[in-house]
C-alpha cells in the first residue's frame, strides 16, 4: 500500500476536483455499488455490505490511468490552447476480514479527490491558472456490522493527507525588465485532516439490496504553505516577496443511495450521488505578508447529482462482463468557468471485465469514457455576491475529454 | 483470453480517438477568411513605431509587440504564412553599442522608477546591465519588418542609409539600426522591402519628417516649398535633422514608394500622420509650471516694472513694436501657477536696440529681455525640459529657468511652430489618403486614433486606454512610442481596416492583454 501511495497522482475527471475511480468492477458498472455485494471495493461504496462478502479475508487493489485533456479557443481574438496534462493514476486498496459472523473489520486508501491541470505556460487565462495538482489520499479503518439477517451498517474514522500546488500568473500583464510574466506558485504537503463515513444496507430478500451511504464534508486547512513569487519587478511599487500563506480547500460530502438486483446471471444497479459542493464558495489565499494582497478566487459551487446505472452479466465460471453509464452534472455555474476545473455536465459510458484466475484471485479491467459536449463559458464572478474580486471576465469555448483505462485484483481467501 | 485481447484493441484504439476537438476549429481553414488580401508574406515598412520602438529604445520584448508583429500573429490564426522574421536586437536593456562604446544618442531604455516609498515615480535609464547590441554585428537574411527607427520618409529610398561607415561621417548619412540588417551598404530599405516579393505590406511613415522639428522645439528649417523636383537624393541632403520635410517632396518619395510596393502585392495600408503635438511629450509639461508665493511674485514683477512700463512703452512710441507685441511681450507673476517665460524667435530682437539711449541696458540683460514674452496656454513644453524649468543658472537665486531667465528656443514649441508642424502634416495625409485612394489601398486613421486617445480615451476590457504620460497606458515612458498596449491598439485599427478593405475577417487583439510602462529601480 505505501507503494501505491507513492506513486499516487489524481487527476481531475469528474464534476469539481471528484475524482470518482474507487473500484474497477463498480467502475465498469457506472461507479454504482452502495447496494452491490461484490467484493472489498464495498470498504469504499458501502462499508455495511462488507459483512456480506462469503469469504474470511478480502482484498481489492487497483488503479486506473488518466487520459484527460482540455482545449479552449476565442474566436473574438483568434486565441486557443490546450492542456498538457499528466496521466494521473488515482489508486485504491480495500482489505477486509471477518471476524465473526456478525462483524466485519476493514482497512481502506483511497484517492476521491484530485485535480492535474496543466496549460501552456502564459496562456491567455495565465492570471486564472498555469497549473494545478491538488492530491488528497484517504485512509479509513472500518468496521462492519449485521443488526439483523437483512440490516447492517458500517463505516469509520477517515484520515486525509493532502497536498497543493497551484501555479498562476499575477495579472494579465505584469512583467519584469526582461518581459518575464509576474507569478505565484503557492505549494502545500502533508496537510492532514479528518472525516468519518458511515453507510446502511437493507436485504429484503436474497436478490434485492438498498444501500445508503454517507461521507463527511473535509475541509483540508493548509496553514504556512510556500508562496513564492517569480519575475516581479525590482520596484517599490510591486513589493512581492516570498511569503507564506494559508488557504482551506474544501473536499465535499458526498451521499449516496442505491438498489441492486439480481436475476439469474445479470445484475442491475442504480446509484445516485449527492454531491454538497456548495461549500467551495470562494478559495482564499492569505498570505502571511502584509504588504501582499490576499487571493481571493471565487467558485461559487452548487450542490451536485450523478445518476449511475450499472448491468453485470456472469457469462461462466471464468468472464463476468459489466456496461454501465451515469450523467455527471458539474458543480461549476454558469459565470464562474474558471479554467483550472473547467467542467460542464458529461456523459460518462464505462465497460469492463472480471477474469478469474482461481477461486481465489481475479483479475478486473474497466474502461471509462466521459463525453463533455462544447460549451461556451466565462470566469465573471457575481460583483454583488464577491464584491472584492477584481479581475476582468475571462472566457471562451471549452471541451474537455477523459478516457480512463483501469486494472485491480481481487483477492478472497 | 480472447475476448480480453480484443477489449485491450478496442482500448487502445479509443484512447487515440479521445484527444478533445471542436466542431468548428478557429485553426482550421476557412473560420475566419483573408478575403481578397494574401497575408503570406507580410513586410511592414516605416520608423520606430513600427519596429517597436519605446520608451526611447528598441529592445525585445518591445519588438515583440511591435503592431506589425502582432498583426502578422492574427494573420497566422487567418491563413497559412511564411512567418515573420523581426530584426530582434540583442537584449532587453536597449540601447547600442559600437566598438564597445554606447553610441550617443542610443542609450538604455526607461524604466519607471520609484522612491523607496513607493512615492514618486519618474522615467529612467535602466541600468540593470549593459547595452548589448552592436551594430557592426550584421543579422542574415531578411526581415519582414523594416521598421527603422529614426527614418523619415525620403530616407527609406536613401541608398548608404545602412553603410556602416555612414555612423562616422559628419553628418552621419546611415541609421545605425539599418546598418544591422540591410543586405549591403548601398541598399534602401524599399529595396530591402521589395526583394523579399511581399503579398501584402503596410507603410507608416512621415511622423520624423515633422517630429525632429518638434521635439527640439523648433529649432530646424521648414523646408515647405522649396522643393523643385530636381534629384531628390541632392535635395534631401541639404536636409538639417531637426527640419520639415516639404509637403511635396514628401509627396514624391512617397508616392514612388506606394507604387513600388502594391505593383506585386495583393494588397496593403497605408497609416497616416498622427499630430505630433498631441503626445505627452508635449501635453504633460504644464506651460503654466512655476509656482510663486506673493512675495516672489512681487519682487519678480518690481525686477520687470521697468521692461512692462518703460521700455515697451517707450519702443511702441518709437515705432519698433506694435500695441499687439506690446501686450505679447508684458511679464506679470502673480501668486499662484505662473506662465513660463520664453525667447520667441518669431518676436522682433530688441537686444541691440535697448543697449543703446534712452535705455542704456547692459549687454546681459539686454539679451535676456531681447525676444522676451511670458508663454500663453498655446504653447508646449517638451517633457525633457521638464527637469530644467526652475532651475538656476550658476547657483544664481535671482537667475531661475523659466522665470527671470527665459527658456531658449529648444525648450518651448510655440504656437506659431505647432501651426508650421500641423499645415505639414495635414498636407502628408492628404497625399497619403489621396494615394491609398488612387491604389485601393486600405487607409488607417492613425491620427484619429491618437487624437481620441488624448480626448476621451479608448475602452477596453479592464479600463479606458488614454494618452496621460505614465498613467494612461498608451504612450511609453519616452511621451512619443507607445507601449504594447498603444501598439495593440494601432494594430486593431489597422485589422479593422484591412477587413473593411479585402472583406476579410482577420481577428482582433484583446487589449488588456498588452503590458503597458516597465517598472525597475535598476536606475543606478
Amino acid at each position: 500500500m505505501l507503494v501505491l501511495c507513492g506513486l499516487t497522482s489524481a487527476v481531475i475527471y469528474a464534476g469539481g476536483y471528484r475524482v470518482s475511480l474507487q473500484g474497477q468492477r463498480s467502475l465498469a458498472m457506472g461507479h454504482t455499488g452502495v447496494a452491490l455485494v461484490n467484493n472489498a471495493e464495498l470498504a469504499f461504496f458501502n462499508p455495511a455490505g462488507l459483512v456480506y462478502l462469503e469469504n474470511k479475508i478480502n482484498v481489492a487493489v487497483g488503479a486506473s490511468a488518466v487520459f484527460s485533456n482540455v482545449i479552449w479557443q476565442n474566436d473574438e481574438f483568434g486565441q486557443m490552447a490546450e492542456t498538457d496534462n499528466p496521466v494521473g493514476t488515482p489508486f485504491y486498496a480495500y482489505f477486509s476480514y471477518g471476524v465473526n459472523d456478525w462483524l466485519t473489520l476493514g482497512l481502506s486508501a483511497y484517492t476521491p479527490y484530485g485535480s492535474s491541470v496543466e496549460w501552456p505556460d502564459d496562456w491567455a487565462g495565465s492570471h486564472l491558472v498555469n497549473n494545478i495538482d491538488l492530491q488528497a489520499i484517504y485512509i479509513q479503518p472500518l468496521a462492519s456490522v449485521k443488526i439483523s439477517e437483512k440490516i447492517s451498517i458500517g463505516g469509520g474514522p477517515i484520515y486525509v493527507n493532502g497536498s497543493v500546488n497551484f501555479n498562476r500568473n499575477l495579472d494579465r500583464t505584469l512583467t519584469d525588465v526582461e518581459g518575464n510574466r509576474a507569478n505565484v506558485t503557492v505549494d502545500a504537503s502533508g496537510v492532514s485532516a479528518w472525516g468519518w463515513s458511515l453507510g446502511g444496507m437493507y436485504s429484503p430478500t436474497e436478490n434485492l439490496r438498498f444501500g445508503v451511504n454517507y461521507r463527511s464534508e473535509i475541509i483540508v486547512e493548509a496553514e504556512g504553505g510556500d508562496a513564492d513569487f517569480e519575475n516581479i519587478p525590482n520596484s517599490p511599487a510591486t513589493s512581492f516577496a516570498d511569503t507564506q500563506f494559508d488557504a482551506a480547500l474544501p473536499l465535499p460530502a458526498e451521499l449516496t443511495v442505491g438498489a441492486s438486483y439480481r436475476f439469474d446471471k445479470w445484475t442491475v444497479a442504480v446509484d445516485y450521488n449527492r454531491n454538497y459542493w456548495d461549500v467551495y464558495n470562494s478559495l482564499d489565499i492569505d498570505f502571511a505578508d502584509a504588504g501582499i494582497p490576499d487571493s481571493d478566487n471565487p467558485r461559487n459551487y452548487k450542490n451536485s447529482s450523478i445518476y449511475r446505472f450499472g448491468l453485470q452479466y456472469w457469462a461462466n465460471e471464468t468472464f463476468t462482463l459489466r456496461a454501465g453509464y451515469y450523467f455527471d452534472e458539474s458543480p461549476v455555474q454558469s459565470g464562474y468557468f474558471a479554467p483550472e476545473t473547467p467542467r460542464n455536465d458529461s456523459n460518462n459510458f464505462t465497460g469492463g471485465l472480471s477474469i478469474n484466475i482461481n477461486d481465489r484471485f481475479a483479475i478486473d479491467a474497466s474502461f471509462l469514457y466521459s463525453r463533455f459536449d462544447e460549451i461556451e463559458e466565462t470566469y465573471n464572478p457575481d460583483p454583488e455576491t464577491f464584491p472584492d474580486y477584481e479581475g476582468v471576465p475571462f472566457g471562451g469555448t471549452f471541451k474537455s475529454s477523459a478516457f480512463v483505462p483501469g486494472l485491480g485484483l481481487t483477492i478472497k481467501i | 483470453m480472447k475476448n480480453y485481447f480484443r477489449y485491450i484493441a478496442v482500448l487502445a484504439l479509443s484512447i487515440v480517438s479521445c484527444e478533445p476537438e471542436f466542431e468548428d476549429p478557429i485553426d482550421e481553414e476557412g473560420f475566419y477568411s483573408n478575403g481578397e488580401a494574401d497575408f503570406s508574406n507580410y513586410v511592414a515598412l516605416g520608423n520606430s513605431l513600427t519596429a517597436g520602438f519605446a520608451d526611447n529604445a528598441l529592445y525585445i520584448s518591445g519588438q515583440e509587440n511591435s503592431y506589425p508583429n502582432i498583426l502578422a500573429q492574427q494573420f497566422a490564426v487567418v491563413q497559412d504564412t511564411e512567418g515573420f522574421r523581426q530584426p530582434l536586437v540583442n537584449d532587453n536593456t536597449g540601447g547600442l553599442v559600437l566598438g564597445g562604446q554606447t553610441i550617443p544618442g542610443f542609450d538604455t531604455r526607461l524604466v519607471l522608477s520609484f522612491d523607496a516609498d513607493g512615492s514618486n515615480p519618474s522615467p529612467q535609464n535602466y541600468r540593470g546591465a549593459q547595452p548589448t547590441t552592436d551594430v557592426s554585428t550584421k543579422l542574415e537574411g531578411s526581415f519582414n519588418n523594416m521598421g527603422v527607427p529614426g527614418a523619415k520618409s525620403y530616407q527609406l529610398a536613401f541608398p548608404g542609409y545602412g553603410d556602416l561607415s555612414g555612423l562616422t561621417t559628419q553628418p552621419a548619412t546611415a541609421n545605425p539600426y539599418f546598418v544591422r540588417f540591410a543586405s549591403s551598404p548601398q541598399t534602401t530599405v524599399v529595396q530591402d522591402a521589395l526583394a523579399q516579393e511581399p503579398t501584402f505590406f503596410s507603410l507608416w511613415i512621415g511622423n520624423n519628417d515633422v517630429l525632429g522639428f518638434a521635439t527640439s522645439g523648433g529649432v530646424g528649417v521648414d523646408q515647405t516649398g522649396t522643393f523643385t523636383g530636381a534629384n531628390p537624393i541632392e535635395y534631401f541632403s541639404t536636409y538639417g535633422p531637426n527640419d520639415i520635410t516639404d509637403p511635396n517632396a514628401f509627396a514624391a518619395v512617397y508616392g514612388q514608394m506606394v507604387q513600388d510596393l502594391s505593383a506585386s502585392a495583393s494588397g496593403g495600408v497605408l497609416i497616416n500622420i498622427p499630430d505630433v503635438a498631441s503626445v505627452p511629450y508635449f501635453t504633460t509639461v504644464p506651460v503654466n509650471a512655476i509656482p510663486l508665493d506673493s512675495q516672489t511674485a512681487t519682487a519678480l514683477n518690481a525686477q520687470f516694472a521697468a521692461y512692462n512700463d518703460q521700455i515697451l512703452p517707450g519702443l511702441m512710441g518709437l515705432g519698433l513694436l506694435s500695441a499687439e507685441e506690446v501686450q505679447a511681450r508684458r511679464i506679470n507673476f502673480t501668486e499662484g501657477q505662473n506662465f513660463v517665460t520664453l525667447r520667441d524667435e518669431s518676436l522682433t530682437d530688441i537686444s541691440q536696440i535697448i543697449q543703446g539711449a534712452p535705455f542704456n541696458l547692459d549687454a546681459q540683460t539686454a539679451g535676456l529681455l531681447g525676444q522676451l514674452r511670458q508663454a500663453t496656454v498655446g504653447d508646449l513644453i517638451p517633457l525633457t525640459s521638464s527637469g530644467f524649468l526652475g532651475t538656476t543658472v550658476g547657483g544664481d537665486p535671482m537667475m531661475i529657468n523659466g522665470v527671470s531667465v527665459p527658456l531658449g528656443d529648444q525648450h518651448v514649441l510655440t504656437t506659431s511652430e505647432q501651426e508650421m508642424i500641423a499645415a505639414a502634416t495635414q498636407r502628408y495625409n492628404e497625399t497619403i489618403a489621396a494615394l491609398a485612394e488612387a491604389n485601393g489601398l486600405g487607409l488607417v486613421d492613425a491620427n484619429a486614433t491618437l487624437s481620441r486617445l488624448a480626448s476621451e480615451g479608448i475602452s477596453f476590457d479592464a479600463g479606458t486606454v488614454t494618452a496621460d504620460f505614465v498613467s494612461g497606458g498608451a504612450f511609453s515612458l519616452d511621451g512619443i512610442h507607445l507601449t504594447p498596449r498603444g501598439y495593440a491598439i494601432i494594430a486593431n485599427g489597422i485589422i479593422d481596416e484591412i477587413n473593411d478593405t479585402y472583406n476579410s475577417e482577420v481577428p482582433k487583439v484583446n487589449v488588456g492583454n498588452y503590458t503597458t510602462v516597465t517598472l525597475s529601480n535598476d536606475v543606478q
